[in-house]
């Protein structure tokens, strides 16, 4: 390490400074987690007048719960098909646009406009798309022959959240793939191209490798998005129905804490997902940011 | 910076100036109804803020029923609650365990010397929502039953009198076929609220018990018992017909989708609360609406019992000043007056609570000239209510309900028959019950 230390001679004042921003912290990220971690051991009442210590029994109902079990199976499935599609398409997308010289630009604004889109109202656009009594899609499938019901038919409900879901996300990875796309050096691909590989060939082979850290990045960024921010688009849509068949674990959380005041189970489950954003952060900080590397 | 320091004092100065000059108290009453009904709860909390000086009512609107107890809990949690809160029929059990947070109405009103007679409420009223001791503990405001809503002008179109309801659930296939058939409507029917209309509300009709210790009035010991042969037979039939097209779901909990499939013309029968009236009233443009009672099952009975109450409650929460208190008895003694609660019950569809407004209505002809807004209050206090029909009381409900509604879905998707969805509702709603009753021991 040969960067320059700065050292301040007054032994407090780094402190000061740091101090706003762990205030912040404290105040709304570790005090929160440490009480839900407090509640995922009670069972409490709603309005807070009786609340008992019961270890881990809460822990031991949602594992033993067959819906949590499928909830979990469920997440995963949206979020590997949200994270799939979103990047699919985002990146054929950005090597599109990458290949146009003069209108690239006005074709970035316009495919970043979705992301600028709240995640309820996305959510409430799709559903009008798709309503099964007025929506403009389940009246065209009508035509093709397929019944669109997706009131009833879970795997239909499963199929709109991923669209709605990647859909917003598709401006954000399209970004950073443009991005990428533009650091890879030309020369590369000229040299290919005169050694005779053709444009396919040359994609898979040199600016697919080149842009993997982006990849890789993305990969964890759609997985968290898919995970945790898509609440607002499930409860547009489906509201985790029917028949719990969209009903992913932060949507879950809420109807369990909130509309079902069961505080103590959803203070576990929230636990849980903690859990499982700091193993994908983990992840991202000592193998992605580390490994690729070209 | 200087910008936002304007803005604030002159925010402050606006609020200071906004102060009354005489002391007026403010009562905040947190409720759940928007459009036409929010704007005539707003109507009678003005009226009332008319007809004195000391008190001031608040009205704040909180979203949905759950949105608006979630809202109420955490705010008490926080010492931030309001003095009057609405709490749909559901949460009544969650309510009355929450005996801390709780200032029961019966006791609200004798300590603050205002009239207070239990028996000017309807039975079943009364029934629905006191303790085991038989005091009511929060004062009835919108209660409602659900009522069949149908579409004249298609029954006209389908060769069917449009005068002649159809009575029983046989008499409801055949209208429905003859509607499909004949190109008047694209579909028969679409209900709201499953769960409390075509389970709860069945069960009462046709006098199946819903669940053990009095449908769980006699303690939290209770167990669902729903999954009987009629229970079965019903959602047995609401899948053959959703299979046939002639039935529509309109979706979980309230059923979102119900309504509209009815104000399009999609659906010609249509089943809600009574409190809908004056939203279908205001939406179907096209056709002529028709109401009517809940059909039965006349090979099961054939003296359909009384239905069962929805609609909420004002809860008076703990915490706040006596003057607060003294405010909103004289608000409840305002808001029971015959007067107001007639002209609450005409504008909306919700049920008349006390007799006199019930008299008053007749009296002033109301019924008459509004043919079938008394289907609701009619349905629900004929015959002598039996255990089975007085209503029910359990913990979570809204959670059982959830329940409900997922396994009403997994019997339309074809995962499960209809007994098998039942029994598995009944148990998966049995563990909540517990849960509940681990929790409030």
């Amino acid at each position: 390490m040969q960067t320059k230390r700065t050292i301040f001679p007054n032994k407090l004042l780094p402190y000061a400074l740091l101090a706003p921003q762990l205030a912040v912290t404290l105040i709304f990220f570790i005090w929160p987690a440490l009480q839900a971690v407090k509640s995922s051991f009670e069972r409490e009442d709603p309005f807070g007048f009786k609340t008992s210590f019961i270890w881990f029994d809460n822990y031991r109902r949602i594992f033993a719960d067959p819906n949590y079990l499928g909830s979990l199976g469920r997440t995963a499935l949206f979020a590997l098909s949200v994270t799939v599609l979103a990047m699919a398409v985002s990146l054929v997308l950005a090597v599109a646009v990458n290949r146009l010289l003069r209108s690239g630009k006005v074709y970035t604004t316009l495919l970043v406009w979705p992301y600028a889109v709240a995640p309820v109202v996305v959510g409430i656009l799709w559903w009008f798309i798709f309503n099964p009594s007025i929506g403009l899609a389940p009246y065209i499938l009508r035509g093709l022959g397929i019944s669109w019901n997706h009131r009833i038919d879970g795997n239909q409900a499963m199929i709109l959240i991923v669209i709605a879901a990647a859909w917003k996300q598709i401006s954000y990875n399209f970004l950073f793939f443009v991005a990428g796309l533009q650091s890879v050096p030309q020369s590369l691909n000229e040299a290919a191209a005169i050694d005779g590989a053709g444009p396919f060939k040359r994609f898979w082979t040199i600016t697919f490798p080149l842009i993997s850290p982006t990849t890789f990045f993305l990969l964890i960024i759609n997985i968290n998005y898919a995970m945790f921010d898509t609440f607002g688009i499930v409860d547009a849509t489906t509201s985790g129905g029917p028949a719990q068949a969209t009903n992913i674990l932060v949507y879950k959380v809420y109807t369990d804490g909130v509309l079902n005041l069961n505080l103590g189970s959803s203070a576990a489950q929230s636990v849980i997902l903690m859990l499982i954003v700091i193993a994908l952060t983990v992840v991202q900080f000592r193998f992605v940011e580390r490994r690729v590397q070209y | 910076m200087f910008k936002n320091v304007l803005f604030l004092s002159a925010g402050l100065a606006a609020v200071l100036s906004a102060a009354p000059a005489a002391a007026q108290t403010e009562i905040s009453w947190w409720h759940a109804l928007d459009a036409e009904l929010g704007k005539k709860l707003e109507s009678i909390a003005q009226g009332f803020n008319d007809s004195q000086s000391d008190y001031k009512i608040v009205t704040t609107y909180k979203g949905t029923y759950p949105e608006t107890l979630t809202a109420a809990i955490a705010a008490f949690r926080a010492n931030e609650q309001p003095a009057i809160v609405q709490v749909f029929e559901v949460g009544t059990g969650t309510m009355m365990a929450a005996k801390g947070a709780v200032k029961p109405v019966y006791e609200l009103m004798t300590e603050n010397g205002q009239p207070w007679d239990p028996t000017a409420f309807l039975a079943p009223v009364v029934g629905y929502y006191s303790d085991t001791d038989g005091n009511i503990l929060s004062l009835p405001f919108n209660s409602s039953t659900p009522i069949m809503y149908y579409n004249k002008t298609a029954f006209e179109k389908a060769g069917l009198d449009p005068n002649t309801p159809p009575k029983t659930w046989a008499e409801v296939e055949d209208h429905m076929n003859k509607i499909v058939d004949s190109g008047a409507a694209k579909c028969g029917l679409s209900t709201a609220w499953v769960s409390w209309i075509q389970l709860e509300n069945l069960s009462a009709i046709h006098d199946q018990q819903y669940g053990t210790l009095e449908n769980g009035f006699g303690g939290l010991g209770t167990e669902f018992t729903f999954n009987g042969p009629v229970q079965a037979k019903h959602w047995e039939n609401l899948k053959k017909w959703s299979d046939a097209g002639l039935y529509q779901y309109g979706g979980p909990v309230g059923g979102p989708d119900a309504a509209p499939k009815f104000y399009s013309g999609e659906c010609a029968i249509y089943m809600n609360s009574s409190g809908s009236r004056a939203g279908v009233i205001a939406n179907s443009k096209d056709f002529e609406v028709g109401f009517a009672p809940l059909p039965y099952y006349d090979d099961v009975t054939t003296d359909p019992k009384n239905s069962i109450i929805g609609g909420a409650t004002l809860w008076v929460l703990n915490g706040k000043d006596a003057e607060v208190y003294k405010g909103v008895a004289e608000f409840f003694t305002y808001l029971s007056q015959p007067e107001v609660q007639a002209d609450w019950h005409q504008a909306t569809g919700y049920l008349p609570i006390t007799n006199a407004a019930y008299e008053l209505g007749k009296e002033q002809g109301y019924y008459e000239a509004n043919p079938g807004s008394s289907v609701a209050i009619e349905q629900i206090t004929r015959g002598t209510p039996t255990a089975n029909s007085k209503g029910i009381r359990f913990g979570n409900l809204s959670q059982v309900r959830t329940v409900i509604d997922e396994e009403f879905e997994a019997l339309l998707a074809g995962q499960k028959t209809a007994q098998e969805a039942l029994d598995a509702a009944v148990s998966r709603g049995n563990e909540i019950l517990r849960e509940f009753e681990a929790t409030n021991q």
